[in-house]
């Protein structure tokens, strides 16, 4: 790749941002070439006869009670799948909190330290006034969403980030060094793992009680009602306990990362 | 018969892997890359379409009414996700590199460097 390695202002061994742009343009308009050829052989939009989702679309509701075909995809038709989806949320989560733990060099600054540096971006009375008043609001919009999730468009992982949006609004409202002495973290931590567990256990449940693995054993009741569907409002419930877990821990860890930790004085700059 | 939005859609993963390969900030290559991503909704969506279609959610229409396809909205729901979790893993290593090698620079940052 020395091509253009005489350009560069950095190390002979690199291209320069020039020849790699010109690189891509001329690499780009080729794919875009290929991309524009394969639409010959799309079906046309507003075209599709997939016949899964046409079927599903018939039999969700009058065989498992669910209005939203969507969530009865994710949580009882494809339930595995959003099994597998689930972990990818939890083993990134881990990994993000892993990245991010601190540092040999690094200690968490007293409070009062950061309190008096961040006056310069303190909020306002009336930021912090509407913030604070909007975190009720939201976290009872959360769990309506979760728990229509079967009914309305909603479910777990819309409910779940919508929850953690929460503690975003208190940072907004400059209160999070207030709330993070407060925050229980092992309960977030125990949150987001409960959740992951209850998935599991009740696709166990559908081994137990029916025939196969996240099999809809439980009564479906009536369609549109909140306790219809089966096991598919608990899942999202279970869904919601690991999103709502998993993002507090993202957005904790990041706004540690802002206001918390602080290069030990004398440290390594490296 | 219209393929508009499958040619949006390549639009925003051309432009979106533009972002990446100039890329010269290491949060502005990661945003870029959720660009590239959310080309991927609008095929998914794009695809599932029926023309007059409903969305698949039967609470206050009748249920034989001509919807939309839900399994590759269920796949555009796993999508969003997953994209949202790797972005966040992507910035905690943005994170380090500042922390580690104090650039945010993909060029600037060596493989082999300590």
């Amino acid at each position: 790749m020395s091509a253009g390695g005489g350009a560069s202002q950095r190390r002979d061994s690199e291209i320069s941002f020039a020849t790699r742009r010109r690189l891509f343009l001329v690499s780009g308009v080729v794919l875009a070439a290929l991309m524009v050829w394969a639409l010959g052989g799309m079906p046309g939009f507003g075209d599709y006869h997939g016949i899964y989702g046409l079927l599903l679309n018939r039999v969700a509701v009058p065989e498992e009670h669910a209005t939203n075909v969507i969530t009865a995809v994710n949580f009882d038709y494809r339930g595995f799948d959003t099994l597998g989806e689930e972990f990818i949320l939890f083993a990134s989560v881990l990994g993000l909190a892993l990245i991010l733990r601190e540092r040999r060099d690094e200690e968490e600054g007293p409070p009062d330290d950061d309190a008096t540096g961040r006056q310069v971006s303190g909020a306002s009375a009336a930021v912090r006034l509407i913030t604070v008043a909007l975190v009720g609001p939201t976290v009872v919009l959360a769990v309506y969403i979760i728990a229509h999730g079967a009914i309305t468009p909603g479910g777990g992982f819309q409910g779940g980030v919508i929850a953690a949006t929460a503690l975003l609004l208190v940072y907004l409202g400059g209160e999070y060094l207030a709330l993070r002495r407060l925050r229980p973290l092992p309960l977030v931590e125990i949150t987001k793992a409960t959740g992951a567990a209850a998935f599991v256990l009740i696709g166990v449940g559908g081994l137990i009680f029916g025939a196969a693995f996240l099999e809809n054993f439980l009564p479906k009741g009536t369609a549109g009602d909140v306790f219809s569907a089966g096991t598919m409002q608990p899942l999202s419930v279970a869904v919601g306990l690991e999103i709502t877990g998993g993002f507090v821990l993202i957005l904790s860890e990041f706004l540690d990362q802002t206001l918390v930790l602080r290069r030990r004085r004398g440290a390594r700059s490296r | 018969m219209s393929f508009a939005p499958f040619a949006v859609a390549i639009w925003i993963f051309l432009v979106g892997l533009y972002g990446v390969v100039t890329s010269r900030h290491l949060v502005h290559l990661v945003i870029s890359l959720s660009v590239v991503q959310s080309s991927t909704y609008l095929l998914l969506l794009g695809i599932g379409y029926r023309t007059n279609g409903a969305a698949s959610i039967f609470v206050d229409i009748p249920p034989n009414t001509k919807a939309v396809d839900p399994v590759v909205k269920a796949l555009t729901l796993t999508d969003i996700v997953v994209g949202a979790t790797v972005t966040a893993l992507l910035l905690a290593l943005a994170v380090q590199a500042q922390k580690r090698f104090g650039t945010v620079d993909p060029d600037e940052l060596d493989p082999l460097r300590d």
